[in-house]
């Protein structure tokens, strides 16, 4: 497995390497060691390769990430997993703000905690958190799907268009135009596949789903105080 | 009893535009949304005027003697800097606020003339990548439609923060504009209003916008000049905090800039016009020591040669227009007037692109609408106009005796008023003064 020193080869020197290999290359198992809290550590990558990160990330880890598999064995900063297209994005510690950010596709897990506005803008990405999420998140929450296993902070999917949250904790609060809607077999099937695809062990029977009202799709003054 | 129309008295408070808008308000309840642009008068361009060569300078000869127009961009950081023929480039619209033959149009004609255009909020249609040969990719807070092949298939990248007509607000295209395939870009659902937001999703601030930066250009291998857009506000500050960021190229919108669809009260109650906000930026990074090593492009009521001209001796590297390039494909022509009328507007007065129904088929995703613009028509009227634009650049800057456009300077031109000398920092003509600063010998 080739191995990458970020700390002594540097961000470039990685990404420009992975960011050049081909869709069919026979180097798919990659290792980075000492990020030390590296910024856009294995971003727009493009093959089907594994990269495997031994340390804590800063901001915007595996930005615009499609078909790779990137594991961050640590902690990772903002926007991990940022504008997502495909493939899988790990944390196996806590991410700060923003995971997942308007991601359109694959999915984003993160196996401790999230901070602030995870899943914020998300188009169709599939965010699976092991732990709790702070505040704001699933903030106009486009399509994909958005799994807490623990709790929710304040004002969950405010905004929120046709993307889906599933919560197995509490939630401390709904945003505007979030409700709660009924969990029917299909959505139980959906959150399990989730689970499994995400390898986190949950108790589905816990969850509720939340998704839009569809009350602020087209402006109306009668909705002022929700805005 | 019939009335004297001499003792008709206007209130100059409660004009008639004002009682239109204050008795549409109590009857809709909601404010006016609509397109186009700033209507109020403001300082401009118009308040300036060039002092051409006489004893003391001399001129060059006209249609004989060479001024350069080309313009390098990006050349800090970025390994493949652009270089345009032409110091005026297209603003950001988005298909989706535009029309396809629009984009089609816009990105021809800015081609055959050496320039760039800019996609918008929606992302980039493979039609816009054909037609322009050097074509700037926006990256906005609503991410609609962004990808990193589309950021790697660009010229450019220009980081939007905000824009003139509405520094501090995001966007909002109403459901009358989305269609299917707008929709489909969008990722959202047929006919609602798309609210475009106000603030990045994963970043705020300007150190978070320097790490943004460094990311963009780790996907692209460090090739793309990467834009910086601002809306003129607190100029001073946010063109240092843009190069501190990391910019290669500041994009400054003053107030007179136009969107497709913004509050009336944003429209004409944010930001400062383009006027001070050039002079601003330009003395931001002449104390940086960046002026000329990150370029400046100024837009927002951008009409003509002179505007150019003017906006280049203030210290401004390239302009941008998006209006005038509406205009130029017929946007408010005496043409389709019934159209016009079924919207309640009239041509030139036509602020309409929000609904969807623009008489002109240059704001409109109606196929019937879309027709009346042929692409190749347009195209040709937008090179027409772009090549007036530069042969009356070159006109002043002849007669103000230089060879290249960008050698005309502030003290090339005075100013008609007060307001104006004090904004653009130029003497009051037939003076020394200039408001705020000591009298220069």
């Amino acid at each position: 497995m080739p191995t990458i020193d970020i700390a002594k080869d540097g961000v470039r020197e990685l990404n420009q390497r992975l960011q050049s290999l081909a869709v069919n290359t026979n180097e798919t198992s990659w290792e980075a060691i000492n990020p030390h809290g590296a910024h856009a550590v294995a971003v727009g990558l493009m093959a089907p390769i594994l990269v495997e990160i031994k340390g804590h990330v800063g901001y915007y880890c595996a930005g615009m990430n499609k078909e790779a598999t990137v594991i961050v064995e640590g902690h990772a900063s903002q926007g991990v997993g940022e504008n997502i297209m495909s493939g899988m994005v790990r944390v196996k510690g806590n991410a700060s703000m923003a995971t997942g950010a308007s991601g359109h596709g694959g999915m984003v897990v993160v196996e401790g905690d999230t901070s602030s506005r995870c899943g914020i803008s998300m188009k169709g990405v599939d965010i699976v958190v092991g732990g709790s999420v702070g505040h704001m998140s699933g903030f106009m929450a486009q399509a994909g799907n958005l799994v807490i296993c623990g709790d929710a902070g304040a004002d969950l999917g405010d905004s929120i268009y046709e993307a889906v949250i599933y919560v197995g904790g509490d939630v401390k609060n709904l945003g505007s135009d979030c409700i709660e809607k009924d969990m029917t077999p299909e959505h139980v099937a959906k959150l399990t596949e989730l689970l499994d695809r995400a390898e986190i062990k949950a108790d589905v029977t816990k969850f509720r789903r939340f998704g839009s009202a569809r009350k602020l799709y087209n402006f109306k003054i009668d909705n002022a105080a929700a805005y | 009893m019939s009335v004297d129309p001499r003792s008709l008295r206007p209130s100059a408070t409660f004009s008639e535009t004002t009682i239109a808008e204050i008795q549409r308000a109590a009857r809709e309840g909601l404010y006016e949304i609509r397109g186009f642009g700033g209507k109020r008068n403001l300082p401009s361009f118009d308040d300036l005027v060039f002092l051409g060569a006489s004893v003391s300078r001399y001129p060059l000869e006209g249609y004989r003697e060479r001024c350069d127009t080309n313009v390098m961009l990006g050349t800090r950081f970025a390994k493949k800097p652009i270089e345009l023929k032409i110091p005026i480039t297209i603003a950001g619209m988005s298909f989706g606020a535009l029309g396809a033959n629009a984009k089609t149009a816009l990105g021809t004609a800015a081609a055959e003339m050496g320039t760039s255009t800019t996609t918008g909020d929606g992302g980039m249609t493979n039609e816009e990548r054909e037609a322009s040969k050097l074509l700037v990719y926006q990256v906005l807070p609503s991410r609609y439609g962004l990808n990193p092949d589309d950021l790697r298939r660009a010229d450019a990248i220009e980081v939007v923060i905000g824009q003139g007509a509405k520094p501090g607000g995001g966007g909002m295209l109403l459901g009358l504009k989305i269609t299917e395939r707008i929709a489909g870009m969008r990722t959202l659902p047929e006919g609602i209003d798309q609210r475009s937001a106000a603030r990045h999703p994963d970043w705020t601030g300007p150190d978070d916008l320097e790490i943004k930066i460094q990311e963009l250009r780790e996907i692209t291998n460090w090739e793309k000049p990467i834009y910086v857009k601002i809306g003129a506000t607190r100029t001073q500050f946010d063109v240092p905090l843009a190069v501190k960021a990391g910019a290669d190229v500041i994009v400054l919108d003053g107030m007179q800039g136009g969107t497709a669809a913004t509050q009336d009260v944003f429209i004409e109650h944010v930001g400062i016009p383009t006027l001070p906000a050039v002079r601003m930026a330009v003395q931001a990074l002449q104390e940086l020591d960046m002026h000329r090593k990150v370029q400046l492009i100024v837009s927002g009521g951008i009409r003509s040669g002179a505007d150019v001209a003017k906006a280049l001796a203030l210290g401004a590297d390239a302009v941008s227009i998006g209006t005038a390039a509406m205009i130029a494909l017929n946007c408010n022509a005496p043409i389709y007037e019934e159209s016009y009328a079924e919207l309640g507007t009239a041509p030139g007065f036509c602020h309409h692109c929000h609904t969807g129904r623009c008489p002109v088929g240059v704001t409109t995703q109606d196929p019937e609408l879309e027709k009346r613009l042929d692409p190749e028509l347009g195209a040709r009227r937008m090179r027409n106009y772009l090549a007036t634009m530069v042969l009356e650049t070159q006109t002043l800057a002849r007669a103000c005796g230089k060879s290249h456009v960008l050698n005309l300077e502030p003290e090339d031109m005075v100013a008609l008023t007060v307001e104006a000398a004090a904004m653009a920092q130029v003497p009051l003509a037939g003076t020394n003064w200039i408001p705020g600063m000591q009298d220069r010998g």
